[in-house]
């Protein structure tokens, strides 16, 4: 039976002494939301869920869950459990008594332990493992413990602070399909840190971009890659990143603004408020939006100057700069032996223009 | 013509070096001659000043020497006479047991709980730390173990606190039934070392751990019992081998204590203090050499009954 559960986040604050690392948040998760905190290093992500779980006391706002505030109210008391980092398993346990530990200590009944126990094992195929100790699993296995030791006590909210930021590439793959898919079995509301924006693409069903303990756009996963809020996330969502190239305004065809970039002409399909003639300002292209082919009402710009291709097997990553030496990032779907001199075509649809605050215009 | 390294190195010849003391003797007796060389100080001391005393005493020990003539050989006398004709020793063990048993494990969770104190990410922590340590440097100082004698006599600072609510306490360090026990008071004071080794335990122990115990609901109690003190039984482990030698091994405090009699009628004798008695009292160079080779047997047994039960309750993470 799911348990799923609201969550509201008020003017939330964080404070280390006088330094303020949370600055006044405000967020609503649905009930059973699976939603991504996402954002570089030091960003505040992992600060915002210990303060959720309750392992950070709360230096300002209020946290509602089901409309309840429990700002006061004891981590095991939320009704939360975290899968951490590091698994955080207790090395000198079996699988099965880090499993039971949560409801030994809340007195239940042995038979129900082991019925718990039992079913969180088989949801996540780690019944044989139940009689070793830590040291004797593989990363992957010991992830899967942790999340069981969150399962077995039944939570309204898991908590993942970075679970699979200590696996290798392979593994993390597969243990993100085993994550979402405990989601859709289980129905919880789920909030989950990472700083890989491919994780958070992917799982999430909103994503929480962060910077600087400021959210910097709330939504889901293609809103922000489509309609990135500003500079920040346009770069952060999206791999390999966005291209920023500066570019001038130099006329208008009606009332679209046309640019010059690099000595090259690009009109954009559409009026942009706050572009005036003469003025600059940056835009973004993606490299998967880029092309080395032309395609009906594309736009082209020559005299590119190739630096390397990485050759991927279903896509060619080039590596370029513009006559103006602005770098570029082209990736071009199949294989293909790059020349030193290229133009590359675009749907000018998709460049996105910044204001100089950073914003979308 | 280039010597051939030279060339491998890619750096040219190089111009007539003087070889070194090191490239002289490696070249002149070989490279394990060279080690053996450098070895030999370490080598001479070890086997000048404790191989060799170590075998001479085991020789001394079945025999009949007084420091002036030459030992007399006597087979197994010493150890028979010890172990069927020598009331001393039995009393000598049963208080060295007594102080082993009582003062390892009361020193042990003394250490243990200013450490879980002092982890507490307290201010001033280093300062705190050289306090505690303090008592570890002087507690076996003959000075300590004179004040201690002042301490805990007729009209010492102990019964001046007892006086004060009425009190009237016996002299402890000289009546038997309390002797004893100021020596182990004395030992439980010198729980520095245990408590650093303690601390850097406790520090080895990660902080999610515990974020995740609290996650699971468990109290600051359940914590210590159930995730803190099973993974510091590796340093509870050592601690406690090292301590139990060195209780085996107390000799200082129950000397400067008892005048070096071992008295209240024996109730301070330590196994070291009458050996010592033998050796240097009664110059029964012989028989305390028995005395020592039966304490090393002794010890050897403790340690190895501790090393043969740690698989069982100490908990080692790789």
């Amino acid at each position: 039976m799911s348990q799923a559960t609201s969550i509201a986040l008020q003017n939330f604050v964080k404070r280390y002494g006088a330094a303020e690392v949370i600055h006044g948040i405000d967020l609503q998760i649905e009930p059973g939301e699976f939603v991504v905190f996402v954002g570089p290093s030091g960003c505040g992500k992992s600060t915002l869920l210990r303060m959720i779980a309750g392992l950070e006391p709360i230096s300002g706002g209020d946290l509602l869950l089901d409309g309840r505030r429990v700002n006061d109210v004891a981590a095991s008391e939320r009704g939360m459990a975290m899968v951490f980092q590091s698994y955080a398993l207790y090395p000198h346990m079996s699988v099965y008594k880090n499993l039971a530990f949560g409801l030994e200590t809340a007195g239940a009944a042995k038979d129900t332990i082991r019925r718990k126990v039992e079913h969180a094992a088989n949801i996540l195929q780690i019944t044989p493992l139940l009689d070793r100790k830590p040291k004797q699993l593989s990363g992957g296995q010991r992830q899967r413990v942790a999340i069981g030791r969150a399962i077995v006590r039944e939570p309204k909210v898991f908590l993942f602070d970075e679970p699979l930021s200590n696996l290798d590439a392979e593994l993390r793959v597969q243990m993100r399909v085993e994550i979402a898919e405990l989601h859709r079995d289980l129905g919880n509301t789920m909030i989950y840190v990472t700083h890989d924006q491919v994780e958070a693409m992917t799982m999430a069903d909103k994503i929480v971009v962060l910077k600087d303990g400021h959210i910097m756009q709330v939504g889901a996963p293609l809103d922000l890659y489509n309609r990135p809020a500003n500079r920040f996330v346009a770069g952060f969502i999206g791999s390999p990143h966005m291209n920023f190239l500066t570019a001038r305004v130099t006329g208008r065809d009606g009332d679209r603004p046309i640019l010059d970039i690099d000595g090259q002409t690009v009109t954009l399909p559409r009026p942009v408020p706050g572009l005036t003639e003469g003025s600059t300002t940056t835009i973004g292209l993606r490299p998967e939006h880029m092309r080395l082919d032309p395609r009906p009402g594309m736009q082209t710009m020559t005299d590119i100057h190739t630096n390397l291709q990485e050759s991927l097997g279903g896509q060619t990553l080039v590596y370029a700069q513009t006559p103006g030496k602005q770098r570029l990032i082209i990736a071009v779907n199949g294989q293909h032996d790059v020349p030193r001199e290229i133009e590359i075509w675009f749907d000018p649809a998709n460049i996105h223009v910044f204001a100089e605050d950073g914003r979308t215009l | 013509m280039p010597q051939t390294s030279d060339v491998m190195s890619g750096l040219g010849p190089v111009p007539n070096v003087r070889p070194t003391l090191r490239q002289r003797l490696v070249r002149g007796i070989g490279p394990a001659g060279a080690a053996y060389v450098f070895l030999f100080p370490w080598l001479a001391g070890f086997l000048v000043l404790t191989l060799g005393p170590a075998l001479y005493s085991l020789y001394l020990s079945f025999t009949d020497y007084d420091l002036i003539g030459a030992p007399r050989w006597t087979g197994l006398d010493n150890y028979t006479r010890i172990a069927t004709n020598d009331p001393k020793f039995a009393a000598s063990v049963r208080v060295t047991l007594t102080f082993v048993l009582l003062s390892v494990p009361l020193k042990l969770a003394f250490a243990l709980g200013i450490a879980v104190m002092l982890n507490r990410g307290l201010k001033g922590l280093t300062l705190y730390r050289a306090i505690f340590y303090l008592p570890s440097l002087l507690g076996t100082s003959v000075a300590i173990a004179i004040l201690w004698r002042q301490l805990f006599s007729g009209d010492g600072l102990v019964n001046g606190i007892l006086g004060q609510f009425g009190i009237d306490g016996p002299s402890w360090i000289s009546t038997p039934d309390t002797a004893l026990y100021t020596l182990v008071i004395l030992a439980i004071w010198q729980f520095g070392s245990p408590m650093i080794i303690f601390l850097a335990g406790l520090r080895q122990i990660p902080g999610d751990i515990y974020e995740a115990a609290e996650m699971d609901g468990a109290s600051k109690v359940r914590q210590f019992w159930r995730i803190t003190l099973p993974l510091l039984t590796p340093v509870i482990f050592f601690n406690a081998v090292v301590q139990t030698i060195e209780a085996f091994k107390a000799f200082t405090p129950a000397f400067i204590i008892s005048g070096g009699t071992g008295g209240p009628i024996d109730a301070t004798l330590f196994y070291t203090l009458y050996l010592y008695q033998e050796a240097f009292g009664y110059f029964r160079m012989g028989y305390a050499s028995a005395l020592a080779w039966i304490l090393l047997v002794i010890i050897a047994f403790f340690t190895a009954f501790s090393f043969l039960t740690a698989r069982y309750w100490v908990h080692y993470d790789d």
